[in-house]
């Protein structure tokens, strides 16, 4: 591990500052950065602890919405009764990620930015454009079973690995953030995560120092049913190999609304207008769902090892409609 | 090194039946017992020492260096490049005495030695030493090595073609008998199949670790590892000095299932740095380079011939089966170990094949052979069931057979169908519809799976002392090893039942090559083996307390820490003035050649596979086995319930990718790397059926350590048939691979 140096943040304010300077990195839970930092994949020469910021709250707003405090831990916000109440899929993603020790340790804003669990970018013996930018991407081409089949470039094909940003993604949530120079962003997380490209090493839109604050959802649809549904190689500990988070309002037997987001195809939360589109208005039926798994997988592409993800996918989504719809 | 001759030595050779124990004849009533684990308290409290954790001072820290090449050789090292780097002392490698490989478990020699030229990614090239553990790591990964590559084999597929015949190892790499080919021809009813099973890591909790301390001429090792006393002589040859000079010390060992069974790369290493640099030196593997470079076990495809009648009975079994390890190496997976003797048929083709590829070493990873080879053999017997339109109990009870038949010689000991039986009972078999795919609760079709369990029972030449105390207690010493398994537990309550000394007053001393030699812990021998030992040093004691006593021994009896006879009743420690020691030695005899010895058992499972996406879950399991003299009730169950949960992995998550382009491990750290977690592991049965065997010791136990593994993933492969009517033979079994087979949504 390389020698860092350590700051525990006095205030949001000067965090930002200090994690302005080139090479600084903030932690909270740490339970991914540690790890990277192990294996020498991250190397901060700075690290500003924020875990004493008073960032850690879950607030009610007027307009019916919650603000989730970036430090609220995983596991406290999955047992929040506002969010079982208002946001089931947000709570339901949370408990289906990591272990309840890791849940413990994790937070809001930290998981929103877990790096991708690629094999090959996690061996820095092999090349990967994302943890070494230009030196070429090993899993194109290699062992890809986990990686993405949509949003990926011919220098990455890598995962986001999170199951709560795709409920967030789902929930249209904002990110709120406060950048160095003392200025407030709103982020929808629309606009929060960046495909690869040719820079696959630069995953979101914040800047140096931009620390997120807190995390906006929006008032909970009223009379929506959530589901969020993961498909893993195992029952535990095991990152998506597809996931869906769905809130869908049914108006007798036709979809009147429609909020779908997906984990384990691409780089980031994955969400498609077309597949709401194809779903709102329209019965609820197999051909409506078979018309949403189309729009959604479209321009789906397999590498080899994860071709299997397309027909995952198809067939976890119709299951899931079913579900979400009653029909 | 087993020469005592001191007259305080009681030896038994395994040469006749040993038909009177005197675990049966014992009144303390501790022997099968469940009692908790004697080092239970040390281990939850963090108390217990494990290797990387003694305290030693001037101690420097090592961090080793894996090759990042598949194959090649090195051209040059640039320690300069990290010797200015803060805290770091040196950078030590020796291309000639640095090993390229772990050693197998058992061999007395060194393992391939040499480094320079790289045979495998990751291979242990160089350690880079430190004053802290974070500095040594920095440095070893900045390390510059210059590498000249060339052209590797990595692809088992694409070299299957050019396998060759290893040499004789564990069992022969061939066996013949009759005409296979001639009988499956001939046969009503036949399988030929292919199955495959990929290579695993053992994933042991506790990595590999050594401390290396070196006293003038004399090294001290602080480290992990199932078999100290073989593992000794390994290091001693490795570095080219007396066995003598070598001490190794593995008190506590967190799991081996194979792994530890030889010295490990870093051992080699911290004891060359130690000596170089004059200070001790702890060199721990990183889980990468646990995964990297220690052993794994080999991948296979094994192709299952069965030729029967219409009754079922078998007239041929082939199991033909390709492995694969590097060039240097002899061993190979013993696939076909068990398919040699758990069913009747006269004809019999079992071969080893191996294909030499640039990965790392395969060696013995918990149930070598039977892990594996039972489920081709037992997935094959399934199918036929299913084409013979038989239960798949019934085909193996007609199949059963008390002579082995091959050797012709009579099994020890034996109850396979009922095992069947009676598991099929408990278990609740009768609700199983033949017709898969039948059973549906919402998403998940439910079906269940049967297979046989056995692994074969082997002795090793072990040794233990045994010293009474003037003050009543006792201690109990050998080069045995506990690795999580109770030998701690189950020796000292042999020496218990046998002197009439409570358990609690036993000290017990493991794991340290000063002690009396043992085999230590693998193949499921330690309890049979070290057992004996220590009742063969409790069964002299008890004939000199009786002598002391002035009593005939049949007529003395010891309980409580009071020797009673003759109307006369003393205590113990009275009886031994300033102390009194004996040590026992077993030696393994004809007996092994004059039974064929095993023990037996079935796996029961029940599985749900999900319709819409094909993830399987297994939601219960049941095991019933037989294997002699359960000596502790409840440490014999926790090794059954750890085998059955292995048989979960292999049937549907344990699977070591390498990358065929280059031979990198690809999945390399637990996250990735799928052993079964709580999760996934449902409700487990296990019953034990009452067994003496005495052919195999005379304790009457036999092994069981690696018996719940076999057989187990088989159990749950057939039931995933049994569930949903798609039959994968290409473990693991995940959800992909069952994605095409079901029905449309």
């Amino acid at each position: 591990m390389k020698t860092f140096q350590y700051e525990r943040a006095a205030s949001a304010e000067t965090a930002t500052t200090d994690a302005a300077t080139p090479g600084a990195k903030f932690i909270a839970g740490g339970t991914n950065l540690l790890d990277l930092m192990k294996l020498q994949i991250e190397t901060p020469g700075k690290l500003v602890d924020i875990t004493r910021l008073p960032l850690g709250d879950i607030e009610s707003r007027d307009d019916g919405g919650l603000t989730i405090g970036t430090l609220v831990p995983n596991s406290d916000l999955a047992a929040e009764p506002r969010v079982i109440e208002g946001y089931e899929v947000l709570s339901r993603a949370l408990l289906a990620g990591a272990s309840g020790q890791l849940r413990n340790k994790a937070t809001t804003g930290g998981n929103l930015l877990q790096r991708t669990r690629c094999y090959y970018f996690y061996d820095t013996a092999t090349p990967c454009n994302k943890r070494e930018p230009g030196s070429g991407c090993s899993a194109i081409g290699g062992f890809n079973r986990i990686l993405a089949v949509l949003g990926t470039s011919d220098k990455c094909i890598a995962t986001h690995p999170s199951d709560m940003a795709v409920a967030m993604r789902a929930l249209d949530a904002t990110i709120v953030t406060l950048k160095a120079d003392g200025d407030r962003r709103r982020i929808a997380i629309a606009d929060f995560y960046r495909l690869p490209g040719e820079t696959p090493e630069i995953e979101t839109v914040l800047e140096p120092g931009e620390l997120i604050t807190a995390v906006e959802l929006p008032k909970p649809v009223e009379g929506a049913r959530h589901l969020y549904r993961k498909v893993r190689d195992r029952a535990s500990y095991a990152f998506a190999l597809v996931s869906v988070a769905g809130v869908v309002v049914m108006d007798g037997t036709t979809v009147k609304s429609a909020a779908l987001a997906f984990g384990g195809l691409g780089p980031m939360p994955w969400r498609n207008p077309a597949v709401e589109a194809a779903l709102v208005g329209k019965e609820a039926s197999d051909a409506t769902f078979a018309a949403a798994a189309d729009a959604l997988l479209a321009d789906a592409r397999g590498f080899g090892s994860n071709d299997f993800k397309i027909p995952l996918m198809r067939r976890t989504l119709i299951a899931s409609l079913r579900e979400l719809t009653g029909a | 090194m087993f020469d005592f001759g001191d007259g305080k030595t009681n030896s038994l050779t395994m040469d006749k039946p040993h038909p009177v124990s005197l675990l049966d004849t014992g009144v303390q009533g501790v022997i099968s017992h469940p009692l908790d684990r004697v080092d239970g308290p040390l281990k939850v409290s963090g108390s217990a020492t494990y290797s990387a954790e003694y305290q030693i001072d001037g101690l420097a820290h090592g961090v080793l260096v894996g090759a990042k090449i598949g194959h090649g050789k090195i051209v040059s090292v640039d320690a300069d490049a990290v010797k200015s780097l803060p805290g770091v002392i040196d950078v030590v490698t020796d291309f000639d005495t640095f090993i390229k490989v772990p050693q197998q478990g058992g061999e007395t020699g060194a393992p391939t030695q040499g480094v320079k030229e790289i045979d495998y990614f990751g291979q242990i090239v160089a350690i880079v030493l430190a004053e802290s553990f974070e500095a040594a790591r920095e440095a070893a990964q900045l390390l510059p090595i210059t590498y000249e590559k060339s052209e590797g084999t990595y692809d088992f597929a694409a070299h299957r073609d050019e396998a060759d015949k290893p040499s004789d190892a564990m069992i022969p790499a061939h066996y013949t008998q009759g005409d296979v080919d001639q009988a499956m021809t001939d046969a009503d009813v036949t399988v030929d199949l292919t199955y495959i099973t990929p290579s695993q890591n053992s994933a042991a909790m506790e990595p590999h670790a050594s401390i290396a301390v070196w006293e003038d001429d004399a090294l001290t090792l602080y480290s992990s590892h199932q078999m100290p006393t073989s593992g000794a002589q390994q290091l001693a040859k490795s570095l080219g000095i007396s066995a003598k000079k070598v001490r190794i010390i593995a008190r506590y060992i967190g799991g081996g299932f194979g792994s530890k069974l030889g010295i490990a790369p870093e051992s080699v290493a911290a004891a060359i740095a130690a000596k170089q640099l004059g200070r001790p030196v702890k060199a721990v593997m990183a889980r990468t380079q646990v995964f990297d470079a220690t052993v794994r076990r080999s991948n296979t495809e094994q192709r299952v011939r069965l030729a029967a009648g219409r009754d079922g009975k078998l007239t041929a079994i082939g199991h033909d089966s390709l492995t694969s390890n590097l060039a240097s190496e002899e061993y190979f997976e013993p696939v076909g170990i068990g398919t040699h003797f758990l069913y009747a048929g006269e004809n019999r083709s079992i071969t080893h094949d191996m294909v030499r590829l640039n990965l790392l070493l395969s060696g013995s990873m918990r149930a070598p052979g039977e892990a594996v080879g039972m489920v081709g053999l037992e997935c094959a017997m399934d199918e036929l069931a299913e084409k013979l339109g038989m239960d798949p109990i019934a085909l193996r009870k007609v199949n059963d057979t008390q002579t082995d038949p091959e050797k012709q010689v009579p099994h020890s000991s034996r109850q396979l169908s009922r095992a069947l039986d009676d598991g099929a009972r408990l278990f609740g078999w009768d609700k199983r519809h033949a017709k898969p795919a039948i059973q549906r609760e919402g998403e998940w079709l439910i079906g269940m799976g049967v297979a046989s369990a056995t692994r074969a029972n082997m002795l090793q030449q072990s040794s233990a002392k045994v010293e009474i105390h003037p003050d009543g207690s006792a201690t109990v010493s050998s080069a045995m090893t506990d690795i999580g398994t109770g030998s701690y537990t189950i020796l000292a309550q042999i020496a218990s039942e046998i002197l009439g000394i409570p358990v609690e007053t036993i000290t017990m001393s493991l794991g340290d090559t000063n002690d009396p030699p043992a085999a230590g812990s693998g193949g499921s021998w330690g309890a049979g083996s070290a057992g004996s030992a220590v009742y063969l040093a409790c069964e002299m004691l008890r004939s000199n307390l009786a002598k002391a006593m002035d009593v005939p021994e049949d007529s003395l009896t010891l309980k409580d820490g009071m020797a009673i006879g003759d109307n006369r009743s003393r205590a113990i420690g009275d009886l031994v003035g300033k102390g009194m020691e004996a040590t026992g030695e077993i030696k393994p005899g004809k007996q092994e050649k004059e039974t064929t010895q095993a023990s037996y058992g079935a796996h029961f499972a029940e599985v749900g596979v999900n319709v819409v996406t094909g993830e399987v879950r297994v939601r219960r399991m049941l095991g019933i086995f037989a294997a002699g003299r359960v000596l502790n009730a409840k440490t014999a169950r926790s090794q059954c319930l750890g085998g059955m949960t292995f048989g979960i992995g292999t049937a549907l998550t344990e699977d070591l990718i390498h990358d065929t382009r280059d031979g990198k491990l690809v999945n390399r750290d637990l996250a990735e790397y799928h052993v079964p977690v709580n999760a996934d592991v449902p409700q487990l049965e296990v019953h034990f059926i009452d067994e003496r065997d005495i052919h195999a010791n005379p304790i009457h136990a036999k092994g069981i350590g690696e018996l719940g593994i076999a057989g187990a993933a088989a159990a749950v492969v057939n039931a995933i048939y049994n569930a949903c009517g798609v039959r994968v033979r290409d473990m693991p079994i995940t959800c992909d691979k069952l994605l095409d087979g079901l029905p449309p949504l």
